[in-house]
């Protein structure tokens, strides 16, 4: 309930200055094998993305198809900083993100070939990924609309922890967003409301330094000083080399771990670059093939494999089996999603309304749902 | 209605008051948040003392930031909390349009049923009076739309707070457009709990010659006229849609069926709107029943302008249903 102190017109704690985290402590490096988990993650999403241009060529996939190739140690750094129940929302590029929360790619797969098997039923397709089991609280396509809802998840967080269990605010919201969504004014109301109302979540900028063909200095401000776009609102700011994975993870952590603590929000310019076109029908005219070829030399997969191969006698046989593993989990879950069944029409009046009349026929989960995630 | 002894009689702010406090105790998910809500005791005091029952924590002033607090608590329906978003008035909801008909409403279906959004937006919709073009916005027509959400429009007290908990216990999104200028009627209010369903429009007035159908405000034009006309030997049944979505359109039919003749007033623009869509529907469904098309009223294909006169002109009015019942009824 409720209680007296909380009622009243008291200045309340709206931040007029900074709130400063004192210092970012790196996060210890973890064991080899939580490395080798993520060096296998970001060598799933690769092949992942792989095997969906090659579908989206053979046209088993429509629509708009946003490719994660390159920025995959972003998400995989920063998920592994967080709790498992720490909610998660972001933009359309999102299949990385999906499959680093631990979706089964086959439902990811079969949501992309609009299959009844997909995580939305294939009612959502590439842009949006949705699993409640991960707290993934989806994709979203319009640029910079998750940036409000990642700002919600942070209240609705807090105010289950603090005002309906009566205790102490637990968790983080991760929301990432692209360089493109610096733009949209929505994002700067979010950050205003997540300082005012003291919202625990992080606005990861996955900077890809394109928003499809503009490059971030023809379209941002102050592009090579994003910070001060949160400095702002108040809202406390790091920069992390988003190739990095282990300087992603140790960052992060300690970043989550105030923002948890703390109850406040952050924002984290996590530096990368996506290897491929903005969506599959883009041929990159905007940048040089030189450019392209220097950013693919600092790959997050290799820098992993050498550190692995430096620091544990990681051995080139024991990436290639991993590789193996990798591609066979991956054409597998390309077989499953090809063997699920067209989305059937009676979906079509689902989901339109939780409850049934006219001729909408109330709702049902997903298929990923009702066998309890993966195995 | 029945006349009972002693009634209690209320504004309609206190009937949307009401609502919302009951539901509030009910449930400690529900919160109300917007523009003044809080410490000034709403812009037109319909959330006055809210604040002192339950705390800053659930009666949650904003910055004048439509687009970020209405995506904000969308996310927090996601997680199943159940936010009343109080617009100080509809008009500055097209800001937010792409949260409230992209989130909102389509939350449900683009997630394949994983994650709902059980949130009322509310607030004043239509004109409040010579507040011109921009603040003036009658939103049913455009937002009606959209599959997704629901849509109820009250017209008296007793409905405000019988929709308006039906709206807030609804597990999918409700705009619930109320009208700055009824918020000061009054009308009776049971002091028992109890709640008005969706889809079920009431009949507010019997009448065997025309049936009339309009929601919320023009609805006491149509009354005026139904009494007028009934001067006239032209006995209107006036309809009170309640929803616009879901339409209770049968209710709508049967009257028809019985009048043979049918009269749709609706304050928003004629093109594409509420009041379209109702004559189409009649149209089809009564095609054998009509004895003339199905005549509209609708608020003039301009931008709402400023001056009195031209405003009043403007607006569906008792002259401008009086005559589109006689001329439906073949009395002009």
């Amino acid at each position: 309930m409720n209680d007296a102190n909380t009622t009243g017109v008291e200045a309340s704690g709206v931040p007029q200055t900074m709130q400063k985290m004192s210092k970012i402590d790196l996060a210890p490096i973890p064991n080899e094998g939580v490395l080798l988990g993520w060096l296998r993650q970001m060598l799933l999403i690769r092949e992942f993305e792989v095997r969906t241009m090659q579908a989206y060529q053979n046209q088993l996939i429509g629509g708009f198809c946003h490719i994660y190739i390159g920025q995959e140690a972003v998400a995989v750094g920063s998920i592994a900083a967080v709790n498992d129940d720490d909610p998660i929302v972001l933009a359309y590029r999102d299949h990385g993100h999906a499959l680093a929360r631990g979706m089964d790619p086959k439902y990811c797969m079969a949501e992309m070939f609009g299959r009844i098997g997909g995580c939305a039923k294939g009612k959502g397709g590439s842009m949006h990924m949705f699993d409640a089991d991960h707290y993934l609280y989806g994709g979203h396509g319009i640029v910079s609309a998750q940036t409000p809802l990642g700002a919600g998840l942070a209240f609705a967080t807090k105010y289950e922890d603090e005002i309906l269990k009566g205790g102490k605010s637990s968790h983080v919201t991760l929301c990432f967003l692209g360089d493109g969504a610096l733009n949209q004014g929505c994002f700067y109301e979010a950050m205003n409301l997540a300082s005012l109302q003291d919202l625990p979540v992080i606005y990861v900028l996955e900077n890809n330094r394109y928003s499809m063909g503009t490059a971030i200095d023809r379209g941002t401000s102050m592009a090579e000083e994003l910070h001060v776009k949160s400095e702002a609102f108040g809202i406390e700011h790091a920069i992390v080399d988003g190739k990095n994975v282990i300087d992603m993870y140790r960052k992060f952590k300690s970043i989550a771990d105030w923002c948890r603590e703390e109850s406040r929000p952050f924002f984290v310019e996590a530096q990368t670059y996506r290897y491929k076109g903005h969506s599959m029908s883009d041929p990159r005219k905007y940048r040089t093939k030189e450019e392209e070829s220097r950013e693919e030399e600092n790959d997050c997969i290799d820098l992993l494999t050498t550190f692995l191969t430096e620091e544990f006698d990681f051995t080139k046989d024991a990436l290639k089996q991993m590789n193996k593993q990798v591609k066979v989990q991956i054409r597998d879950s390309v077989t499953w999603a090809n063997n699920s069944p067209e989305t059937p029409m009676d979906e079509m009046y689902k989901d339109v309304y939780t409850d049934t009349w006219g001729p909408y026929t109330g709702t049902s989960k997903p298929e990923m749902l009702e066998e309890g995630g993966e195995t | 209605m029945s006349v009972a002894t002693a009634q209690r009689v209320i504004e309609f702010r206190e009937a949307l008051r009401e609502a919302m406090i009951e539901e509030m105790r009910n449930d400690e998910r529900v919160f109300l948040i917007g523009e003044e809500v809080a410490q000034y005791n709403g812009a037109y005091k319909v959330s006055k003392g809210m604040l002192d029952e339950f705390g800053s924590r659930r009666v949650i002033d904003t910055p004048i930031s439509e687009s970020g607090f209405s995506g904000m608590c969308i996310g927090s329906a996601m997680r199943g909390l159940r936010p009343i978003v109080e617009f100080m008035s509809w008009s500055f909801s097209l800001v937010a349009a792409d949260p409230i008909l992209n989130n909102a409403a389509k939350m449900l279906y683009m997630s394949g049923g994983q994650f709902g959004c059980p949130i009322v937006f509310r607030g004043n919709d239509g004109a409040g009076g010579q507040l011109a073009s921009t603040h003036s916005w009658c939103v049913e027509s455009l937002y009606a739309n959209v599959p997704g959400l629901k849509m109820a429009i009250p017209y008296d007290p007793y409905d405000a707070k019988g929709l308006l908990k039906t709206a807030i216990r609804d597990d999918n999104p409700v705009f619930f457009l109320e009208s700055e200028r009824l918020l000061s009627t009054t009308g009776h209010v049971p002091e028992e709990e109890y709640t008005v369903p969706f889809g079920q429009a009431l009949i507010r007035s019997e009448g065997t010659d025309c049936t009339l159908i309009s929601f919320g405000r023009p609805l006491h034009f149509c009354l005026e006229a139904s009494e007028e006309l009934a001067k006239e030997g032209i006995y209107c049944e006036v309809i009170d849609g309640r929803t616009i979505r879901p339409l209770d359109i049968d209710t709508m039919v049967h009257s028809v069926r019985k009048t043979n003749a049918c009269v749709v007033v609706d304050q928003s623009w004629s093109f594409a709107s509420v009041g379209s869509e109702i004559a189409s529907q009649i149209h089809a469904i009564c095609f054998d029943d009509l004895d003339n098309y199905v005549h509209r009223v609708h608020s003039d294909d301009v931008p709402t302008p400023y001056s009195h006169n031209l405003e009043q002109a403007y607006l569906p009015n008792t002259r401008k249903i009086c005559e589109a019942v006689r001329a439906a009824t073949y009395n002009a």
